[in-house]
Formats: C-alpha cells, structure tokens, sequence
C-alpha cells in the first residue's frame, strides 16, 4: 500500500531527497509532466492547456526529526528538534541518523540519578542525547556529521479495526491521496506539488505557489486529533473515525467561503462523512499559498490523528478513503461549476 | 464625516467576512474615483488618476473588524467559539454579540475557582436556545459575530465599536470625496484581514506596485490614569507614526508628513507603538520594497465595544492625508 510505503519513508525537512525519490517514481507515470524547484518541492501537473480554473494541491512531504548539533568527547550526539516536536515523549525512542541510517537510541539522566524537583518537569532537549553505541567521539565521527538528522524508525503498523499507527501521518496521508489522485482525469489544470519545510514554516509552498500562480489551492493535511479522557467535546479539535476535518480558520488563514461551501455541498450530497476543525491552532501551507502574489483562495481538508507530532501517531483509514474521495468529488465539481 | 463614520462602523464586516462593508464603501465612493476593483482576497481598491506626471501612492485603511468564531455547539444549545483577531477572554464575559443576520447572543462564564482561570474555553455564547437543534436553525459551525454595534457622539470624541479600523476607512473615504486634483495616481485600498496579520495589504501592494504607501489606522494613547507610557494624547492632532512592532516608517515619508502639517497648521503628533503594526507592515516588504509610513487615528480601549477618538483629531489625520496625496514634491522623500 502507496500509504504504507510513504510512512516508512524518511524525509525531515530539508532532507526530502528520500519521500521525494519515493513519490516521484509512484507518479511520474500518471503525470504530463513533473520537476523539482530550487527548493526542492516536487511539482507535477495535467492538462496545463485545459480551461478552467488552476488548481493547486499541496501536502507536505517533510516530517518533524532531530538535528545533531554536537558530539560529546563520551561519543553521544546532542541534538535540538526541527519543527515541534513534545519533548515529554523522545525518551528512549529509537531512531535512524543521517543518510546511512545508523540507528541509535535517545537516552537521558537515569530516573534514580534525578534531583526530585526534575522528575516533575519533562527533559529538557539540552538534556537528552542519542547513543549510538561508541566509546568516543573519534568512533562517531566516522558515523555522523554536525547537522545530519535523526528521523524516529518507528513502521507502519495496522491495529485491526481500520486503524494504524506510524510515524509522519503528518502529512504522508496528503502526500498520499494527491499521489493517488494523479491517476483521475479533470477537466482543468492540475498542478500536484509535495512541498519541502513546512514544519520549520511553510517554506517550501511560498515559493511553489509563486512559481505556478494557481487560481486556488486545497491543502491537505494531517491534523491533531484531541478526542481522549480528560477532554471536553468542545476542545476535541478533530475526532479519529469521524471523517475528514474542514478548517474554518486557523493561526495563518481563514479558509476560502466558496471553496468551504462547495466542499460542505459535495459532502452533504455525497453522504461522506465530515468534520470542523474545533480548534484554530496551528497553521500550515495555506497560510503561506494564501499570501502569495496578489493572493489565492485556499481551503485545508486534514485528517484526523492522534498523538501528532510524535514517534507513532494514529488514524483511521476509513477517514482516508473519506477524503480522498471527498477532494476527488470536489475536484470534478470544480472542473464543472468553478469555485 | 462623523455621518459617514457612524454609516462604516454600524456595518458586519469580521476579517474574512468584509462582504457588507465592501459594498457599503463601494457604493459611498463609485463617484467619485475613475476604478474600482475587488482582488482575489477581497481588497477593494479605488482609483484615481493623476496627470502622470506624480507618484503611484497607495493608502490602506482596514475594513474588517475583529470578532468571535463558532466552533462548537453543544446539546443544549450553547455555542463555543474562537477569536477572530486580538480579542481578550478577559474582556469578553456578559459582552452582547451580534451576527451577520442579527441574531444576538450573550457571552456567558463557567463556574470559576480563581479569576485568572478565565480562559476561552470557559466561555460560550448564550443565544437563547434551549437545545442543539434550535442553537442550528440560527447559527452555524464557523458563523462569525461582531460587538453588538453602539455609536456615541458628544460633539466632541466618539465612543463606538471598530473604531479600528472603520475610522481609517472614513478618513478614506472624505478624501476621496474632498480632495483636489492631484499630480499624483491614488491606489486607495480598503483591505480584508488586518487583525489576524496583515494579510489583505501585502497581496494588493503585489498588485499595484506602487511607489510609496500610507496606512491610515488607529494607535494606543497614554493619556489614561496609570497607563502604559506612550507619548501620543487624544485631541493633540493626527499621530505621525515612527515605528511599531510591524514596521519603520519610512523617514522621507515622516519628514515630509511633518513639513506638511507645519505648513498647513494641522495638529500632529508623533508616534511610537510598543505593541501592535498596521498594513504598513505587509506593504513595505511587497516586490522589491515599498518605501512606506502610517497616519494614525489617537484611539482609547482600542479592540473593546467602546474605543474612544477626538473628532479634531480625526479631522486632523484626513486633512493632513489630502494634503500629502495634493503634494507635487513627494519625489523629495526619497532623498534620506
């Protein structure tokens, strides 16, 4: 499975070479034509003459990840996080450093060597470290360079009733259904782009979208999930199971009023199942496609996941097909009625 | 200008949603300019053109005002909500909300242990219904409500909601109104989506690409018992921005704001902003730069249901804009 594969693969921001190589050989096939920008953001497009509205998809390929930013003289490699990461989480995980993959295993003070005041406050990044497992830092040096990156080596796993665990569902899963919408024909121009840094700032869409100056982009995303004990419904954010989750608006854009209708109108009419996002923390590519050039329509659909930002999250596939059907519903539409 | 005023800020208009109040100002200055265009992101930009000989200068002021979002609506008929812009939970408890077809809700407070437990998500909007469906039939997932609208005149200051930035807006709209001639293209803005960063100004400078730009909106005073300290009083004239969080202002274009208000015996005062940044942020960093500066409005309670500005001082800030918008001698402003 297309999903499968992605999440497997590795690709923190800024080193997208390995997702990018992946997806590209998935979809160079179904496409007229694709390239990679200065940036790095894959960029593939259908039907350039066709009339019609220019659509821009966009999803991330790069992950949250660790960038070694010192080797001790015991040969342990301190590091600090690209993107957001919970730091209450990295203890003891395992994870794949640099290109080569060398595993290693993020460690820190024992519990029995901690003062009583730190035991009550997670560790802080100064604090942990990767072992790599070598006495020195002449031995690591011959593994790992300053500013490699470690991505967490977590798989893909399925848990039984249609839900699966595994690292980056943020936002393999949008890299994903684009890939796989490459193989649909629409009347318009289609460009798909899997975009580079997202997560240290939407860097990459910026300059994609003002290189291709879409008539409108949908962005697709994975999205937290908050739908655990100890919450109230009214701050659940997005619920696992219920659908994909339409953005009102969040920290960087407040979605588009047509395109927002013409997405409820295609769900309603097709009895797919959908959700708001109750939250409006966080922003994400459309934040930076919105502003570019004298300005985009945009709209963000995103899945649902829990533990986000983290070495396995979760989600549920039926909230996959969900959307994938939901963007190629609205896709025709759009080639159809326009915005 | 005061009847246009109270016309601007009587109107919906939350950032994202600036339909209503877009209309309204289009059909107050269609008149009076040579183009009107709506962009992608909803500016609405009013020409006029000079003889070609002058600058091509754009003037922002901001048309959308802050509000609440919904975001949830819970069985028995309550509706949570998010900010639309900088709105404080701290001021939000018994506030009356109003939305775009005028159903009125009420912001109510749980149960609290300690006041600094005032958080948004122990608000919620109280419109009268006793369950979910009836909360449905008049209000929506991602409807927007603005402070239930309230304009006062004493003759001399202004109490009303979105001061910020419809004040700006009627300045815009009087000098399209009043103004002479000029050597000069005037790219008159009305821009979307200021108070949740500065979004609408920066695509329309891409558009326009003009040679310099003034935003028109409103700044803090510190003219309060026990304020902050901040040099700028209401009544003492039109602010002429130094800097704030968003921007410099450029120091051709503060010089020569001064000089013309030397000039024409207009009350002005300078400025500088701690907190906050106006449409002069975004526009300054379009293209290759855009040299820019604001005129600010002296406001008190800025973001609450009752700002407060001088009517003088209003005048002030139009009468010096028409002025800078006349000049034949803005080229001197790039000499630093």
């Amino acid at each position: 499975m297309l999903l499968e594969k992605m999440i497997n693969a590795a690709g923190v921001s800024s080193r997208e070479k390995e997702i990018r190589d992946l997806i590209k050989k998935e979809i160079e096939n179904n496409v007229d034509n694709l390239y990679t920008d200065k940036m790095g953001n894959l960029i593939a497009y259908k039907g350039k003459e066709k009339e019609g509205p220019k659509v821009m998809l966009a999803a991330h390929m790069d992950e949250v990840g660790l960038m070694i930013t010192e080797i001790t003289s015991d040969g342990l490699l301190k590091f600090q996080p690209v993107g957001g990461i919970d730091k209450r989480v990295l203890v003891s995980k395992p994870v794949l450093i640099g290109e080569d993959k060398m595993p290693g295993v993020i460690g820190a003070k024992a519990i029995h060597l901690q003062k009583k005041s730190e035991r009550k406050k997670p560790i802080n990044f100064d604090d942990l470290y990767i072992d790599i497992g070598v006495n020195n830092k002449k031995e690591a040096e011959k593994h790992v360079d300053l500013g490699d990156v470690a991505v967490f080596s977590t798989k893909y796993e399925e848990l039984g009733n249609g839900r699966v665990i595994g690292k980056a569902f943020d936002d393999r899963v949008g890299c994903s259904i684009i890939a796989e919408l490459t193989k649909q024909e629409y009347e318009m121009p289609v460009y798909f782009v899997f975009t580079v840094q997202e997560e240290v700032g939407l860097r990459g869409s910026s300059t994609a979208a003002y290189g291709i100056d879409p008539d409108l982009a949908l962005v697709l995303e994975g999205t937290t999930a908050a739908d655990v004990p100890d919450n109230k419904e009214h701050r659940y954010s997005t619920s696992v199971g219920k659908g994909p989750a339409l953005t009102l608006m969040d920290r960087t854009v407040i979605a588009d009023k047509n395109i927002l209708k013409g997405l409820i109108e295609v769900a309603e009419d097709n009895g797919i199942e959908y959700q708001f996002r109750r939250t409006d923390f966080g922003g994400n590519d459309a934040g930076a496609i919105s502003l570019s050039r004298e300005g985009v329509p945009s709209a963000v659909i995103s899945l649902p996941c829990r533990y986000i930002h983290s070495p396995l999250s979760l989600i549920d596939l039926d909230d996959y097909q969900k959307m994938n059907e939901l963007v190629n519903l609205y896709l025709e539409r759009l080639a159809r009625k326009g915005i | 200008m005061l009847e246009i005023l109270e016309k601007v800020t009587a109107e919906f208009g939350p950032a994202g949603q600036e339909k209503n109040i877009r209309q309204l100002i289009e059909n107050e200055i269609k008149d009076y300019v040579d183009e009107l265009n709506v962009d992608n992101m909803g500016n609405l930009i009013a020409i006029k053109k000079g003889n070609g000989d002058g600058q091509k200068i754009m003037l922002a002021a901001h048309m959308d005002e802050i509000g609440i979002m919904i975001t949830h609506i819970d069985d028995d008929g309550f509706l949570r909500f998010t900010t639309v812009g900088g709105v404080n939970p701290k001021y939000l408890v018994n506030r009356n909300f109003i939305f775009e077809d005028g159903t009125v809700g009420t912001i109510g407070v749980e149960k609290l242990d300690s006041y600094n437990d005032l958080k948004l998500d122990k608000l919620f909007l109280d419109i009268g219904a006793d369950n979910k469906d009836e909360a449905k039939k008049l209000v929506n997932i991602g409807d927007v409500a603005v402070y239930q609208k309230k304009f006062n005149n004493n003759g001399k200051r202004i109490i009303s909601n979105s001061l910020d930035d419809r004040s700006g807006c009627a300045v815009l709209i009087s000098l399209l109104k009043e103004m002479n001639d000029s050597v000069n293209d005037i790219y008159a803005v009305f821009t979307v989506q200021e108070e949740v960063g500065t979004r609408g100004a920066g695509t329309a400078a891409f558009g326009i690409e003009p040679d310099l730009a003034l935003a028109v909106d409103v700044t803090g005073t510190g003219d309060t018992p026990e304020a902050h300290t901040m040099d700028v009083k209401l009544g003492k004239g039109a602010a002429i921005k130094v800097m704030d969080r968003g921007s410099i202002a450029h120091p051709g274009i503060k010089r020569m704001l001064a000089e013309l208000a030397e000039e024409n015996n207009i009350s002005y005062q300078y400025e500088v902003l701690e907190f906050g940044a106006t449409d002069a942020r975004a526009i300054q960093l379009s293209r290759g730069g855009v040299p820019s500066g604001t005129i600010s409005i002296p406001s008190r309670y800025i973001h609450s249901p009752s700002e407060m500005l001088d009517i003088d001082d209003l005048k002030d800030c139009r009468d010096l804009l028409v002025k800078f918008v006349e000049s034949d001698k803005l080229e001197k402003i790039y000499k630093k």
